[in-house]
């Protein structure tokens, strides 16, 4: 099968509110794609419907071309992190995912496989109602893995995670990447997958509003923009102005001047005798990309709710 | 790029994974492990105990004795076998032919002065009269009688059981009723006739191994008087008083070797301490007219300590089955788990039907050595105890311990069924023992008028529990056939078939509900 996610045109209305609107984006194996938003942006709910846990009012989700609830099994074809605390307080880890690896007509040494693979052997006999949110989490990537699946799906996977688990969980994800798998994780903070995405599907009241690489991202906010430094900052706007840029104080210092070419910028400058210390190229944070892209979504749910 | 994985080997995704992670599921909780046990052990012990406190004693003369075992019939069930029989030995093939006058009798009425005795003319339904070949005149042995009865004609009745019905009607002077009965070889063959030349075959009876010689003649008998009135506080009160019935016979006719002197018989005359009989029948005869009297019955026995007796401590461990069946699923709502295993196992229907029947197999399993246990052992400790427990077939044991363990897999299947519906447990708890567990205490206590108690284990899954009765109803014989008494409405299987029903339907509302609705 092919190692894809492909959602298109996914609707769904919880009573008022529409949750998914018109949701559409495709997810290629051997990446990292992030799957950001807002929270409630409607990326759980994607999630879900896509595992057939939800279902669509319109719109289709499927895992290699085929819906989840026609797999046989499963778990064999994607592996879902989506709530780390959903365990059986009295059962042990191992009887957790052993019985997870028997409905799937796997054995306890695949078991006993993924739990080396998450660190987790020494708990293997301890009751899951003992664990930190952080062994849940170790856990829940383990019972992910457990088919071995082409694709995986993790919401909000570095939820909880103390430092040393977020770099576990990165190099991870990586890794999983590198094995050719189609990996999609969910994360309402962009900065939590700076190093890790290779591809961002940015969502916002149910719909996607970015789809796209991180570098693409990137010079699509930054473009035209350049950032100048000078002592002389109002002069420095008003000879700006007039040939035509747009300008906007950042700093003490600083103005991001737009729809003026650099060079053009400089010439403009001199001709005029205004002092300046520098003049680069502007490049936003993934951040401040990806704040600009969801700040009408932000806006709208506060003043929705 | 996906095709570089080395996957681990998946089974053929075939329903028996399915069963294998439910099994594990359930054997990985301790809590529910041990619950189960528990519910097993309250059932033995409590049935143990009952039974230990069950003790029966008779008296004979001024002595205690151990009560004598019941008397058994051919077919091996407990039978009434009393009866007043004028009979003469009968070697070989033969036959009795007689013209029965009248029917007449007295039964015994509650008392209206209190200590007077209130004696009114009159038969009561399954008063009996006629002709009799019988193996031997010792209680219990097999034989075929053709017989006028108290409100229900004439019958042709064998070995205790079985019973065909003749022309119905009563019987006079003016209107006489002609019985015949013939014996070739061990087929006895039953007539009857209004005018002594026209007979009708009522039916044939073959006595497997009846001897040479047997016993023929005439005989009367009459069972107490049956009366069931509402109690004080509700349900009903059963009373038997004193009857008796007389048979005139003339025209006597006997065919074959049957030559001996005519010989009296009270078969099974209950002796009071003092040594005397207490309410013996007689018999006389002038000029070729026979009057016979009798008291008693020749029916088997419908009442007494039956042997599933000590398995009524099952309820206690029904409930705790019902709440370990319901936290099986509920907890998975509970905990969030129930995502999990619908991302197993995304097929809704046979993912539940799979958790269903890892339950229902698990308590059959718990229940089956303890229902077997709490029969034999209980049913031991009741006979040790001087009761005289009423025998049944070994099929019959068989199904009422089998039947009781399917009881407890159904109810708990039920009960599973309600917690997938409700996904709450105390609510899933309660609804199933108001289904499975009060409708029966309501209905076997006296609480209820008879009808509404069957009426309640006609349609509530509490019917299951006819699958224990040991001892049938018998259309021949009157008795007090009330849930109270131990008699239910249904059959043992058509009453199993009940609970099975319900689940079938809230297991279905359930799995309907898991499709339309968001997990």
């Amino acid at each position: 099968m092919r190692a894809t996610i492909e959602v298109s045109g996914l609707r769904k209305r919880f009573g008022p509110t529409l949750a998914l609107d018109d949701m559409t984006f495709t997810v290629l194996p051997g990446q990292v794609t992030g799957f950001v938003g807002p929270n409630g942006a409607g990326k759980s709910t994607t999630m879900r419907v896509i595992l057939g846990l939800d279902a669509a009012d319109e719109g289709r989700a499927l895992i290699g071309g085929r819906p989840y609830t026609s797999l046989r099994n499963p778990l064999t074809h994607v592996g879902a992190l989506l709530d780390a605390g959903a365990l059986q307080p009295s059962r042990t880890a191992r009887n957790h995912l052993l019985w997870l690896a028997h409905s799937q007509g796997l054995d306890g040494r695949r078991v006993d496989e993924v739990l080396r693979q998450v660190g987790m052997q020494s708990a293997a006999r301890r009751r899951a109602g003992g664990f930190s949110l952080g062994m849940r989490q170790r856990l829940g990537v383990a019972a992910a893995l457990l088919g071995d699946p082409p694709v995986l799906m993790l919401d909000e996977p570095v939820n909880g995670l103390d430092p040393e688990g977020v770099v576990w969980m990165r190099g991870l994800l990586r890794s999983l990447a590198g094995e050719g798998r189609a990996v999609l994780v969910s994360s309402h903070l962009m900065s939590e997958l700076e190093d890790t995405a290779d591809h961002l599907v940015v969502v916002g009241k149910g719909r996607v509003i970015a789809d796209t690489s991180v570098a693409d991202l990137i010079t699509t906010a930054s473009r035209g923009q350049v950032t100048l430094r000078t002592t002389a900052r109002s002069e420095a706007m008003s000879v700006l102005g007039h040939a035509g840029a747009t300008t906007a104080v950042t700093d003490r210092d600083t103005i991001v001047v737009s729809r003026l070419p650099s060079e053009r910028i400089v010439a403009v400058l001199t001709a005029n005798g205004v002092p300046f210390s520098e003049v680069a190229t502007h490049r936003v944070t993934l951040e401040q990309a990806y704040l600009d892209l969801t700040a009408d979504a932000v806006e709208y749910r506060g003043t929705a709710r | 790029m996906s095709a570089a994985f080395s996957r681990p080997r998946a089974g053929g995704g075939g329903f028996g994974q399915l069963l294998r992670a439910e099994w594990i599921k359930f054997k990985s909780v301790r809590g529910w492990v041990a619950a189960m046990a528990a519910a097993a052990l309250v059932a033995v012990l409590l049935g143990v105990l009952s039974a230990s406190g069950d003790h029966a004693s008779c008296s004979s003369g001024p002595v205690e004795v151990a009560c004598p075992p019941p008397v058994v019939g051919p077919g091996g069930e407990a039978v009434d076998d009393k009866f007043y029989f004028v009979h003469r030995p009968l070697a070989g093939d033969g036959g009795i032919t007689v013209r029965l006058t009248s029917m007449t009798g007295q039964i015994r009425k509650p008392d209206v002065t209190p200590g007077q005795r209130n004696v009114v003319a009159g038969v009561v339904p399954w008063a009996k009269a006629g002709v009799m070949i019988k193996e031997s005149v010792e209680q219990g042995s097999a034989y075929a009688a053709v017989m006028m009865t108290g409100e229900h004609g004439v019958r042709m009745q064998h070995n205790f059981t079985h019973d065909v019905a003749g022309r119905p009607g009563g019987v006079s002077r003016e209107s006489p009723r002609w019985l015949r009965l013939t014996r070739s070889g061990d087929i006895l063959t039953g007539y009857e006739s209004a005018d002594g030349t026209t007979w009708t075959q009522i039916g044939t009876a073959t006595l497997a191994g009846l001897p040479q010689t047997v016993q023929i003649g005439m005989f009367a008998t009459s069972p107490g008087d049956l009366t069931v009135t509402r109690g004080d506080v509700g349900g009903s009160v059963a009373a038997v008083r004193f009857t008796e019935a007389t048979g005139e016979f003339d025209q006597v006719d006997l065919q074959g070797d049957a030559s001996g002197a005519w010989r009296d018989d009270d078969i099974g005359v209950t002796v009071a301490p003092d040594g005397s009989e207490h309410h013996p029948g007689r018999a006389g005869q002038s000029g070729g007219v026979f009057s016979v009297t009798g008291v008693g019955d020749i029916a088997p026995t419908i009442e007494g300590p039956t042997p599933e007796r000590p398995l009524s401590s099952a309820l206690t461990g029904l409930i705790l089955v019902i709440v370990v069946a319901v936290m099986f699923i509920t907890a998975e709502y509970r905990h969030g788990l129930i995502r999990t295993t619908l991302l197993a196992g995304p097929r809704r229907g046979r993912t539940l039907a799979a958790k269903a029947l890892v339950l229902g197999v698990v308590t059959f399993a718990v229940a089956l050595p303890a229902t077997a246990i709490t029969f034999t052992v209980g049913g031991r400790i009741l006979r040790d105890n001087g009761n005289a427990v009423l025998p049944v077939s070994l099929l019959t044991q068989v199904r009422v311990v089998v039947g009781m363990a399917a009881l407890f897999a159904l109810a708990g299947v039920l009960a599973l069924a309600l917690g997938a519906l409700l996904r709450r447990s105390v609510a899933a708890v309660v609804t199933a023992i108001a289904l499975i567990v009060v409708p029966h205490v309501i209905a076997t206590t006296s609480v209820l008028p008879d009808s509404a108690a069957q009426w309640l284990l006609r349609l509530t899954p509490a019917a299951g529990f006819a699958v224990r009765q040991s001892i049938p109803q018998y259309a021949h014989v009157l008795g007090h056939y009330a849930p109270i008494a131990g008699f239910y409405p249904l059959s043992p299987w058509a009453g199993l078939a009940v609970p099975a029903g319900y689940i079938a339907l809230i297991l279905g509302l359930a799995v309907l509900r898991l499709r339309r609705r968001d997990a």
